[in-house]
């Protein structure tokens, strides 16, 4: 069971606090997109064995959805960040490469 | 009796414990455990094997044990599949063994015996495919009678679980010698330490293999001081009984601990710890492997290392005289123990050419016969035993001839040793084949990593293949000072996989592998010829390794076995997955206090009492349990739900709605938050006013649907279904936080701070107006509502219909719930009122065509699949489910829409969930969604998703019923009662 940090109230917890909320960065499309632009947005999600960006939300704690950046296989996190980005912050991405680095 | 005059440290001679065996009277001692108690008295058949019914014996001493499996305590105590070797012996025990019929020595399944040769590999698979009812009725219930682990218990269990939460910086698992090192070490660097052992005793191997001096010390004295030193600190906990059954993600552990398993019971049984620790520290040793030769699981063969378990812990001499077949030195040590014990030892066939150091000199020192390069080529025995062994000489090829035969009780097998390495493999560790030491051990350099990337779990001692007591206190130790020792020095092992029996392996002789699941090397070697080379495949087509014990001893050989087949190295056949739990750990550990009542605690509203009081019967909804109907006197359920139905269409009746989800959603961007939450325009809505809203996913399927009122300019209260409360507004906080965070709008949930009444009927309006209270009933508009007082409490009133009756819903802080429903109630009883349920209101609900989320919806079903359409904004420029609806499977002739069903037999109730058939008759086109008995057009009336249903009306169609029935049905509206809606606009 993942041991996750809530970085909105700060408070370290069972993953069991949490609820996941699947890959993040995912770009809603306009009402004006293709069919095959929204069905990409609905249904299409990476599975890597490696990092991932991931939703999740204090479900029960403080209710807020927040990003975690982590590594699906050995299970490492590198960080969490707030939900209102487009990208993960710069600090995230430095980790990642320090840490997954060869 | 077979107790030893002097020995056993573990056992208080002293002190007898009756108990019984198979309903049989028996005498241990103090500290006894059951399976030793059995040996003093002789017995050594306990069990017959799952698969040929063989007698069995114990072979180990300690949880890994195979074959001694019990059942243990009786009535509504009755446990199965206990472990011998674990169950400590108190006084008034009682045990039976299992997997026999009708008793242990005339078993009738022991016929599978005669005929083992037709039970290869994949029997089971192979034969009882066909006839398919043939397995149904003939073999199954054939089988089941004669295979079986043990009985499952037929009565509530009486005792009491717990769990129970635990935090730390180290945990330590396993208390012998390199666990009390690491301990020790753990505990002066000042963490908070957790020790947890299995057994009852620390000291582990120590306490029997004591030939080493530590620090100058007779080891005894060695785990005596540490244990001392560790009880007099107080950052350090000690836990015996309690085995660390996972190590999960993060460093997350399971501990199992049995209470009171040892005695009679008193407070909780079973607890299971969740601990969260930095650090794990896997102390966990080593099992010891059995040889595979001809008749290697009669009675009487054991580990060399249970045999001196039980002279030197327990003063019982398994065998007057014993045969050691052995591959190592370590296995000298049961030979020496039982010499001094004074037990004769007809031999030691050691598979090594050249056997020598100090304890193999010790054994010749000692008269006893050391035969280099042999095995055991065949065994002979009865049901009570082993009563001979025929030797083999090994490295000489498959095709020898068997050599002296030795009479002997007792064979003490010491085939090398497997660290216990599960706690590194549970969360992601790697194991490593260590071709030196022929073992697989924790691979240091692919640790399981804690949430910052570190290793979390390390191992030390036995479990990472140190075979001394300097290796493995040198292991321990980890960066700090170590300890001397002075022991004997040990020649590497020569393992043996396959002993050679009579000629080929073939001849009927097994070698067995799994006792537990009588897998034996011909059996492997049959799955690698017909193709299952994975090791994963070999270990399901034959059962290796997937027993109770889950191949602790065998699985290591197996593995061998394939490989040698397959002509392979033992790493490129790898070997099968750790799995929690290390040993198995009982149900009640895991269910804990989480049963009855509070399994799944339910929400209640403030009248449940009251409902109760008026013989409601409960039904589930969401968490909720709302009253399904009010039992008159001894009444059935269809009387009550008329008369409830009749009241609300004849006069009116009172539901408790508190149920419905509340949320309050505010701020200067509510409306068009809303417009997007909505598949109709809500920024419109004025406020005073209410409007029904339907709530779609991304997907344009219908997820929710509701009344939202605009309390004020920026507020809005959005009724959810009662289920849906707590995910409607999750759903609403999804959206706001992490898509349209540009929003100014907050959301709360204020469902239980409002209980909610619908006051339906005719009559409604006529009670109303009784009460003392501001609000003008009369002159509240349809879809409108009013705040104001009614009988001095404060109110909402909204004026809504859900049963197509003039209708008022009335919302008042919960704290006036009681109050004034019961006012209400009281108020008149010249116009009828009374209280109905959900079943009542389903059933009004259907007569008016009114869908519900879950019975007409399935997360496939769109509004304009259910008639909608007038509810989806054809303006909003966008919405949930706006651009999915565009969609061409969404947008397609054909799809599923919503009708009604009217049966040709009016008095004919089709079942929920029956299809409608295409014309031929070779396709389902749709299926019931919701179906009752309408006692107010006095006909069954139903509502189906039919294939292009509203383009079909008046159509017949075919409803199957079962197989064989099928009745008429015709497509209508969905709309049964008062069409034009007149009822509730008076
Ligand atoms: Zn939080």
């Amino acid at each position: 069971m993942l041991l996750i940090q809530c970085p909105a109230c700060g408070v370290e917890a069972e993953e069991t606090e949490f609820a996941a909320g699947g890959e993040a960065h995912i770009v809603r499309p306009g009402p004006g997109c293709t069919d095959a632009e929204w069905a990409s947005y609905l249904f299409d999600r990476k599975n890597p064995r490696g990092v991932h960006y991931e939703r999740w939300r204090h479900a029960f704690g403080c209710g807020k959805w927040f990003h975690m950046a982590r590594h699906t296989h050995t299970l490492e996190v590198f960080g969490v960040y707030a939900a209102d980005v487009l990208d993960p912050p710069q600090e995230i991405k430095d980790r990642i490469a320090e840490r997954t680095a060869p | 009796m077979t107790r030893l005059a002097n020995g056993g440290a573990l056992i208080d001679r002293d002190t007898p414990v009756s108990f019984t065996f198979d309903g049989k009277q028996f005498r241990g001692v103090k500290g006894d455990t059951l399976a030793s108690a059995m040996l003093a008295n002789g017995v050594k058949l306990v069990n017959r094997s799952y698969k040929y019914h063989r007698p069995r014996g114990v072979v180990t001493s300690g949880p890994e044990e195979p074959n001694g499996l019990v059942n243990l305590g009786s009535g509504n105590r009755h446990e199965p599949n206990i472990r011998m070797t674990q169950i400590e012996l108190f006084d008034g025990l009682e045990a039976t063994s299992q997997n026999r019929y009708p008793s242990l020595r005339n078993d009738v399944g022991v016929l599978n015996a005669a005929a083992s040769r037709l039970y290869p590999a994949g029997f089971y698979y192979k034969t009882f495919i066909h006839p398919r009812h043939a397995w149904k009725y003939l073999f199954e219930p054939m089988i089941r009678r004669i295979a079986g682990l043990g009985r499952a218990p037929t009565e509530a269990d009486p005792d009491t679980y717990e769990h129970q939460y635990a935090f730390c910086d180290t945990l330590i698992a396993g208390g012998g010698a390199s666990g009390l090192l690491a301990a020790r070490r753990a505990g002066e660097a000042g963490g908070r330490v957790m020790l947890v052992e299995q057994t009852e005793r620390l000291g582990g191997r120590l306490l029997v293999d004591d030939d080493a001096e530590i620090d100058g010390k007779p080891a005894r004295e060695w785990v005596a001081e540490q244990v001392a030193a560790l009880e007099a600190m107080e950052n350090v906990t000690i836990r015996l009984r309690t085995c660390c059954s996972a190590a999960y993600d993060h460093g997350y552990a399971l501990l199992y601990e049995r209470r009171t398993d040892h005695t009679m019971p008193t407070g909780p049984r079973h607890r299971l710890w969740r601990v969260r620790t930095k650090q794990i520290i896997g102390a966990t040793g080593m099992i010891e492997r059995p040889i595979p030769f001809y008749g290697n699981d009669f009675p009487g063969v054991m580990l060399a290392s249970a045999v001196r378990d039980y002279v030197k812990l327990w003063g019982v001499a398994p065998g007057q005289t014993t045969v050691l077949y052995t591959t190592n030195d370590d296995g000298y040590r049961t030979a020496l123990a039982l010499h001094e014990a004074g037990c004769k030892v007809a031999a030691i066939l050691d598979s090594r050419a050249d056997p020598a150091g100090l304890l193999v000199e010790q054994a010749k020192t000692a008269g006893i016969t050391v035969h280099p390069s042999t095995g055991i080529g065949k065994t002979e025995g009865t049901k009570d035993g082993v009563t001979a062994i025929h030797t083999v000489p090994l490295g000489k090829g498959d095709d020898v001839a068997l050599g002296e035969k030795i009479d002997c009780d007792c064979v003490a097998m010491a085939g090398g040793w497997s660290p216990v390495v599960h706690l590194y493999s549970h969360s992601g560790g790697k194991v490593m084949w260590d071709a030196g030491r022929a073992m697989y051990r924790p691979d240091p350099d692919n640790p399981p990593r804690d949430s910052s990337g570190e290793a979390y779990v390390r191992m030390v001692g036995g479990a990472t293949g140190a075979l001394t007591t300097q290796d493995v206190l040198t292991s321990a130790a980890g960066n700090g000072e170590g300890v001397s020792v002075h022991g004997p020095a040990e020649q590497p092992t020569a393992s043996v996989w396959f002993t050679p029996s009579h000629g080929k392996a073939a001849l009927g002789g097994k070698h067995f592998l799994d006792y537990q699941n009588d897998v034996t090397v011909a059996d492997i070697r049959l799955a690698a010829r017909e193709g299952f080379e994975s090791v994963e495949h070999a270990k399901r087509y034959t059962t290796l390794g997937m027993a109770t014990d889950q191949g602790k001893l065998s699985n290591i050989n197996g593995h061998a076995i394939l490989a040698d087949t397959l002509g392979k190295a033992m790493p490129e056949v790898g070997t099968t997955t750790f799995r929690p739990p290390y040993t198995p750990i009982s149900m009640g550990s895991i269910a804990g206090q989480q049963k009855g009542s509070l399994f799944k605690p339910f929400r209640q509203t403030a009248l449940h009492e009251w409902h109760a009081e008026q013989g409601a019967e409960f039904e589930p909804v969401g968490d909720w349990r709302r009253p399904y109907r009010y039992q008159k006197g001894g009444e059935g359920r269809e009387t009550s739900i008329t008369r409830e139905i009749r009241r609300v269409r004849e006069k009116v009746g009172l539901l408790d709605a508190s149920t419905l989800g509340k949320l309050i959603v505010r701020g200067p961007d509510a409306g068009k938050f809303l417009d997007l939450m909505y598949t109709n325009m809500m920024s419109t809505l004025k406020p005073g006013k209410c409007r029904y809203g339907l709530m779609c996913d991304d997907n344009g399927f219908l997820m929710d649907d509701g009344v939202v009122a605009r309390l004020d300019e920026q507020t809005f209260l959005c009724h959810t279904t009662s289920g849906g409360s707590d995910r409607v507004h999750a759903w609403m906080e999804e959206w706001l936080q992490t898509e349209w965070f540009d929003l100014k709008v907050l959301t709360a949930n204020v469902t239980e701070q409002w209980s909610q009444f619908a006051v339906a009927g005719p009559n409604a309006r006529a009670l109303l107006d009784r009460l003392e209270g501001d609000v003008d009933f009369a002159a509240l508009p349809f879809m409108g509502f009013a705040d104001g007082t009614l009988g001095g409490m404060p109110v909402r009133v909204f004026r809504i219909s859900f049963s197509g009756e003039l209708s008022y819903e009335l919302a008042t802080p919960t704290a006036f719930a009681v109050s004034l429903w019961e006012l209400l109630l009281g108020s008149g009883d010249d116009l009828g009122v009374g209280p109905y349920g959900t079943e009542a209101l389903h059933v009004l609900r259907a007569e008016k065509g009114f869908i519900v989320i879950g019975d007409e919806t399935d997360g496939t079903v769109t509004p304009h699949d259910v008639g909608m359409s007038w509810a989806v904004s054809k303006k909003k420029e966008d919405f949930l489910g706006k651009r999915a609806m565009e969609r061409p499977d969404l947008t397609r002739k054909g799809r599923k829409q919503l009708v009604g069903l009217l049966t040709e037999d009016p008095n004919f109730v089709l079942p929920d969930g029956a299809h409608a058939l295409s014309a031929d008759g070779t396709r389902a086109i749709g299926h019931v969604t919701s179906t009752y008995h309408s006692p107010t057009i006095k006909r069954s009336i139903a509502m189906a998703l039919i294939e292009g249903g509203m383009d079909r009306m008046g159509e017949v169609l075919e409803i199957g019923i079962d197989r064989k029935t099928t009745v008429k049905a015709v497509i209508a509206s969905p709309v049964f009662y008062d069409k034009d809606g007149a009822r509730q606009n008076v």
